[in-house]
């Protein structure tokens, strides 16, 4: 095991920097993406529940199917794994910040639009700030997905850890198993902790309560 | 006096219900009045305030602020005119208590000095030492200072008309008898006008100068509270009248 890594260890950076280049596109795309869809689910209501229904229905097709179904589209490689992850990501992403958004305290919006908010600034002023750590835990499991999915879009000549992990299995090479599995695992325990670290740095002091005089 | 707020045949009703929550009322309110609206729970008062400053639009009907109809003006132009205080508070909680009272005065773009110094004068006048509370958030304060708060909030960019939903409806009886007594003497040095829900006739005959007594949509009397104590409109009226009192005679047998 330690002799492939010695032998081995460019591959194994190069694999590893694909993968995070891989996540990290994605997980620009899909806030981009995201970020729309929840304007618009939040504006109205009434098609909110059949985006998200959509996007559900989507994210149940195993991802070896949904790479498949692409190929014809937008062919082998990097493209059709990247937009596959944004898809499914979507569902994720969508589910908790709509979720956010609605557990903002009603009376909290009710003042906000009661002393004179436009909408958009009871949106930014009030209901994004407070919704930020539903936002976030959305984000994370969005991330971990991804760095899983991922390896599969090796499967489609995307690059990345699946690379290695899939020559591993083709070979029945056992190192290249291990080494492509524990890269990607503890990649996503990278990303997932950067993530909640970044969600702790940036809260606004929670001061303790005090009980009601 | 001018007009402060006219109600011209108001109604409102809400989806799947048969009944108006709201029924053709009319009334005329003087600038400067303390106006307590009284009612049990779904009797139309909280229907009626809002519409005041439009979280509800009514059906049919006009209402006039100081001789201006209110569905003519920018909805957000006239919720900015009118200060509003809501049971729950709603004070925002990742803004400091400064930052909260500022809110107002920022959306309406006034200059930094003018509103850090409305902010001090502000807490001073609510008897929270400024320096002490200013950069404080909202959960590191008592409920009875929270609603203090959230009635600096509301006064901040000095609106004619006030607003409050049952303002003191989640504090405890000591300090909502203090924040009784504070808020009349505030009335009384700023005569603006107050438009104040609530269900407790105690609370609604000590801070009105008159009394809206509403039942199932409808205004049974609007009239001082010494009158509508010596001379009660109808039989609810009456009972609820009878309620205070039965109120007293319970507690002459501790005596």
């Amino acid at each position: 095991m330690i002799d492939y890594l010695i032998t081995h260890y460019d591959d194994l950076g190069k694999a590893t920097l694909e993968h995070l280049q891989i996540v990290l596109v994605t997980l620009a795309i899909s806030l981009v993406i995201a970020a729309g869809f929840t304007l618009i689910c939040s504006c109205f209501n009434q098609i909110a529940q059949f985006i998200l229904g959509l996007f559900s229905m989507i994210y149940s097709i195993p991802s070896l199917a949904l790479f498949a179904l692409l190929i014809p589209l937008t062919g082998l490689g990097k493209t059709t794994a990247i937009t596959v992850l944004v898809i499914y990501n979507q569902y994720l992403l969508l589910r908790n910040f709509l979720a956010g958004l609605d557990e903002v305290d009603k009376s909290i919006v009710e003042a906000a639009i009661g002393m004179g908010m436009t909408p958009v600034q009871v949106l930014i002023k009030i209901k994004l700030p407070l919704a930020k750590c539903t936002f976030f835990t959305g984000i994370r499991i969005a991330m971990v997905a991804t760095v899983s999915i991922a390896t599969i879009a090796a499967s489609i000549n995307a690059g990345g850890l699946g690379t290695i992990l899939f020559d591993g299995l083709r070979t029945m090479n056992s190192a290249k198993i291990f080494w492509g599995s524990l890269l990607s695992a503890l990649l996503a325990i990278f990303i997932d902790g950067l993530l909640g670290f970044l969600n702790k740095e940036d809260k606004s002091p929670k001061p303790p309560k005090i009980p009601q005089s | 006096m001018a007009r402060a707020i006219e109600f011209q045949n108001v109604t409102k009703s809400f989806r799947g219900s048969s009944q108006n929550a709201v029924n053709h009322i009319s009334f005329t309110i003087e600038e400067g009045e303390f106006i307590t609206i009284l009612g049990s729970s779904g009797c139309g008062k909280t229907t009626l305030l809002k519409m005041v400053n439009r979280l509800y639009e009514p059906d049919n009907g006009k209402i006039l602020l100081f001789g201006e109809d209110i569905s003519a003006v920018d909805v957000v132009k006239v919720r900015r005119r009118i200060g509003y205080v809501i049971q729950q508070i709603g004070l925002f909680p990742h803004i400091t208590v400064g930052g909260n009272i500022a809110m107002v005065p920022n959306l309406l773009k006034w200059e930094k000095e003018k509103t850090n110094a409305r902010v001090e004068e502000l807490l001073t006048l609510i008897g929270l030492e400024p320096k002490e509370f200013k950069d404080r958030y909202p959960a590191q304060l008592s409920g009875g200072q929270q609603q203090r708060v959230g009635l600096a909030r509301a006064l901040a960019a000095d609106p004619k008309i006030m607003l409050m939903d049952e303002p003191f409806g989640a504090i405890d009886s000591i300090t909502r008898l203090r924040l009784q007594d504070e808020l009349l003497t505030l009335h009384q040095n700023m005569k603006k006008t107050f438009l104040f829900v609530t269900h407790d006739i105690e609370e609604a005959l000590k801070m009105g100068t008159r009394v809206i007594i509403m039942n199932d949509g409808n205004i049974l009397q609007f009239d001082t509270p010494e009158h509508i104590v010596s001379h009660p409109a109808d039989g609810f009226v009456t009972s609820l009248v009878n309620s205070a009192k039965a109120k007293e005679e319970f507690w002459e047998k501790f005596k």
